[in-house]
């Protein structure tokens, strides 16, 4: 019983405020009872019921009583403390009272929105209300720590997002680490031809924006590298990255690409990742001629000197004296420490050999979107020839959408770009080819700026549009190496056989691989499939619920350049209003030692995963360092002695909450 | 049905147990949120306390729910790995196996106290959870702690012997 006023049943001063939230509440519990009986409890002052308590009339109306009723307590019952407890607090701070004065209760989240009957809702309401309104009689007012805000900024993804945010962040005059895994940073945006609906290159617009990068004075450019650990809390993390060994000393190489040609391999024999296995590279290679940084990297799976130590090293001998070639060249781990991180980390395409009946990898003309994507590409394995694995032209080509998207068998949701790079490569394969292209969708989305119009181009254009999803794809009888797609056709209501000389699986977007592993390594939550969870799906869709950590782009939802863009901007700003603002307050809610009732015992120092906890042996006591507490009340439930508790949950607290959940009246 | 507030006065026809549920405020307690959120509908039986962690849950708010006339008692945690402090939920885990055994000995059946882990995004779950123990606890009855004299009778003789 730690709160000085207490058994003095005048002392005590409660409000208790009913939100209706307009029907959202009210239309499932009677609020008006719920408010007439918080009113008999002990130590109520006031209750009231009232339509917005969030609104600025509801807010001036916890205010003005506790003016003029002398409150010293407040409880709000409305929605999630995750949603409004800020502003609550702020309302109860402006009415002249401790913020933590007050406790809010969950009415509609976990009562009128779950409950529809009425009866029930209404009773688990006054449940709520009661525990709350016994519990804050404990409260006693606290106060927030300010904690600095470190400046630097750690990225980690090196996509379209990733290099927006840290340009953004960058030119600010904040410094950021970007980290990329792969040897360059372009992402999937650098493997595409043009981008929908404008048609502009995406190289055009992309490959600028990387070079800054690179030239940036506030940004580290740490490509071929992994986030291996992060520790710390918002405003000072500490991240361990690991420099995956390229065999060539970044700072010395300056991108002239002779080693490429002075291989020993005169031409490539490993499949070209970037152009997704259609062409070949050598055991030193750049990705592409644009990458970013230019620095050559080795692969010691294919390199002859890793694999038997006796090549003739052409490639040390024409780097010369400039020495930028170093097989000794280990994996090594980096330490920085940042304030904040933005996670732009992207998605992955969707497997198509996991829809066997596409003829994936069975029939060689059926190709991925993204394969096209590289075929058109002036940079890619044809030169931007459209071609068939034979070197034939196309004369008619199949574009099936939704494969791996819309699908109860592989992914449910829509993955929102297929419609649209569909409809781009459909005009980019017709222009280039003259072929037929024949695009089977399910339903045509093109909801964006200029989509539609870009649609109706399209069909104008004379490219073939059938509604209908692909069933089977199967070699012609004619067995003159065309493919036939059938379909049943929706609208004409009969099948549709298709004979087409290519396919293209208009394949979708997929979380990453390893977003489970990279979720936990920056403890941020993930919905089904992988994406990464948004705090608030509208009003805060690039915060996470881990403070001072950010996502975006596709890494949180499949999603186009401008939205990645757009969110990757968002992203940088609120990082940015973060760091201007120096500090971070941190909810009071650590744990604490009462000394006299502490016997030294230890119990607690091994529970706390921050080693906050240390007994301190002159006085036999134990100490919690309040910096290092990050109030999870672990060590609080062990303490034999009780001599251990947590603001905010004291065990008063909480036991009067279970008494007044439980209560009948 | 009328609209009253009226507990248990209004005598229901069934039997409409108690639980309090103890949920983290970083994996379960969201995802109550997000029930809500998306409008899913479960038992109303259930009442949630907040903690920031399950690690916070001393063993004796268990004993205090049922003491206090709780039919059952929920803990939702984030599941492992995934504790917003790092390692909580292990520690609850290991507190809730030797827990329930207690209770065990004091003939609260183990279906009244439960332990599941449900993260942010797991609506639909925490919505089987509830309601399966809540047809569990209800299929049980009611908890009497009150244990009859006659059950130490044997237990008093052999003291008195002494």
């Amino acid at each position: 019983m730690h709160t000085p006023e207490h058994g003095d049943a005048n002392a005590v001063r409660i409000g208790v405020y009913i939100c209706h939230c307009g029907t959202n509440i009210a239309g499932t519990v009677d609020v008006h009872a719920v408010a007439e009986h918080a009113g008999k409890l002990p130590g109520v002052a006031i209750s009231r019921e009232y339509k917005y308590m969030c609104s600025d009339p509801g807010q001036e109306l916890i205010k003005a009583d506790i003016k003029d009723h002398g409150l010293n307590r407040i409880v709000v019952a409305s929605c999630s403390p995750h949603l409004h407890e800020k502003t609550f607090r702020g309302a109860v701070t402006a009415g002249g009272l401790n913020a933590f004065q007050f406790q809010m209760v969950n009415i509609r989240e976990h009562v009128s929105w779950v409950h529809p009957d009425k009866r029930a809702g209404t009773e688990k309401a006054d449940a709520l209300v009661r525990a709350a309104v016994r519990r804050v009689r404990f409260h006693v007012p606290l106060e927030t720590r300010r904690v600095p805000v470190r400046a630097d900024v750690l990225v980690v993804g090196g996509g379209i997002a990733g290099i927006h945010a840290a340009l953004t962040l960058a030119d600010a005059g904040k410094h950021v680490t970007l980290v990329e895994r792969e040897p360059t940073i372009g992402g999937h945006m650098a493997m595409f031809d043009k981008t929908f609906p404008t048609l502009d290159c995406a190289a055009c617009i992309l490959t600028p924006k990387m070079t800054s990068v690179k030239a940036h004075k506030n940004i580290t450019l740490w490509a071929y590298s992994e986030v291996q650990e992060v520790s710390g809390y918002v405003g000072n993390f500490t991240v361990k990255v690991k420099r995956k060994p390229r065999y060539i000393r970044e700072d010395v190489c300056v991108g002239c690409q002779e080693c490429i040609d002075a291989c020993v391999y005169k031409v490539g024999k490993e499949p070209d990742e970037f152009n997704l296995g259609m062409s070949k590279r050598k055991p030193i290679y750049l990705p592409f001629p644009q990458a970013v940084p230019q620095v050559v990297t080795i692969d010691p799976e294919s390199c002859i000197e890793f694999k038997s130590g006796k090549c003739k090293k052409t490639c040390v001998e024409v780097c010369a004296d400039r020495e930028a070639i170093d097989f000794t060249q280990k994996e090594r781990i980096e330490t920085i420490e940042v304030g904040t991180i933005l996670l732009t980390t992207g998605f992955k395409v969707f497997d198509a050999k996991r829809l066997p009946y596409y003829g994936y990898g069975t029939y060689p003309n059926v190709y991925t979107a993204l394969e096209v994507e590289r075929l058109l590409n002036a940079s890619g394995p044809t030169s931007g020839e459209v071609v068939l694995r034979d070197g034939r032209t196309p004369r008619s080509v199949g574009i099936i959408h939704c494969i791996g998207s819309r699908d109860e068998h592989t992914n449910k949701h829509c993955s929102r770009v297929c419609c649209m790079y569909a409809l781009k490569l459909a005009h980019l394969v017709q222009e280039r080819t003259g072929a037929e292209v024949y695009n089977f969708y399910i339903d045509m989305r093109t909801p964006g700026k200029g989509f539609e119009e870009f649609y109706n181009r399209v069909a104008e254009e004379g490219v073939h549009f059938i509604r209908g999803k692909v069933a089977d794809v199967y070699p012609a009888p004619e067995n003159d190496g065309r493919l036939v797609l059938q379909a049943e056709d929706t609208l004409l209501g009969r099948i549709r056989r298709v004979p087409v000389d290519m396919v293209v699986l208009a394949v979708g977007m997929e979380a990453q691989a390893d977003a489970e592993d990279v979720r936990r390594t920056f403890n941020i939550t993930c919905a089904s499939g992988g994406w990464f969870t948004e705090r608030h799906p509208k009003l805060a869709p690039v915060a996470t619920f881990t403070d001072g950590v950010w996502i975006a782009g596709a890494c949180q939802g499949p999603k186009d350049i401008p939205d990645t863009v757009a969110q990757a901007g968002a992203a940088a700003g609120e990082a940015l209003s973060l760091i201007n603002a120096g500090y971070i307050e941190l909810e009071p809610n650590t744990a604490y030692i009462v000394a006299e009732d502490c016997s030294g015992c230890k119990t607690c120092v091994p529970m706390c995963p921050y080693k906050a906890i240390a007994v301190n042996v002159e006085k036999g006591k134990a100490e919690i360092n309040e910096v290092l507490c990050k109030g999870c009340g672990t060590c609080v439930s062990v303490c034999p002695s009780g001599s251990a508790r947590q603001n905010l949950f004291e065990d008063d607290e909480i036991y009067e909450e279970i008494g007044g959940v439980l209560a009948y009246a | 049905m009328p609209e009253t507030t009226k507990g248990p006065a209004a005598a229901p026809a069934q039997f409409e147990p108690r639980i309090v549920a103890f949920f983290c405020n970083w994996c379960t307690y969201l995802a109550a949120d997000l029930a809500g959120t998306t409008r899913i509908k479960y038992a109303p039986n259930i009442r949630v306390v907040r903690v920031m962690c399950s690690g916070r849950i001393d063993p004796q708010f268990v004993l205090d729910a049922f003491a206090k006339g709780a039919d059952g008692v929920l803990i939702g945690g984030c599941h492992p790995g995934d504790c917003h402090y790092e390692s909580g939920n292990y520690k609850t885990l290991r507190r809730f196996h030797l827990l329930r055994r207690t209770l065990r000995t004091l003939g609260i059946e183990e279906e009244r106290f439960r332990l599941e882990w449900l993260s942010a995004s797991e609506a639909e779950p925490l919505k089987a959870v509830v309601n399966d123990m809540v047809e569990k606890v209800r299929a049980l009855g009611p908890l009497h702690l009150e244990v009859p004299a006659e059950a130490f009778a044997e237990e008093a003789e052999e003291v008195a012997a002494r």
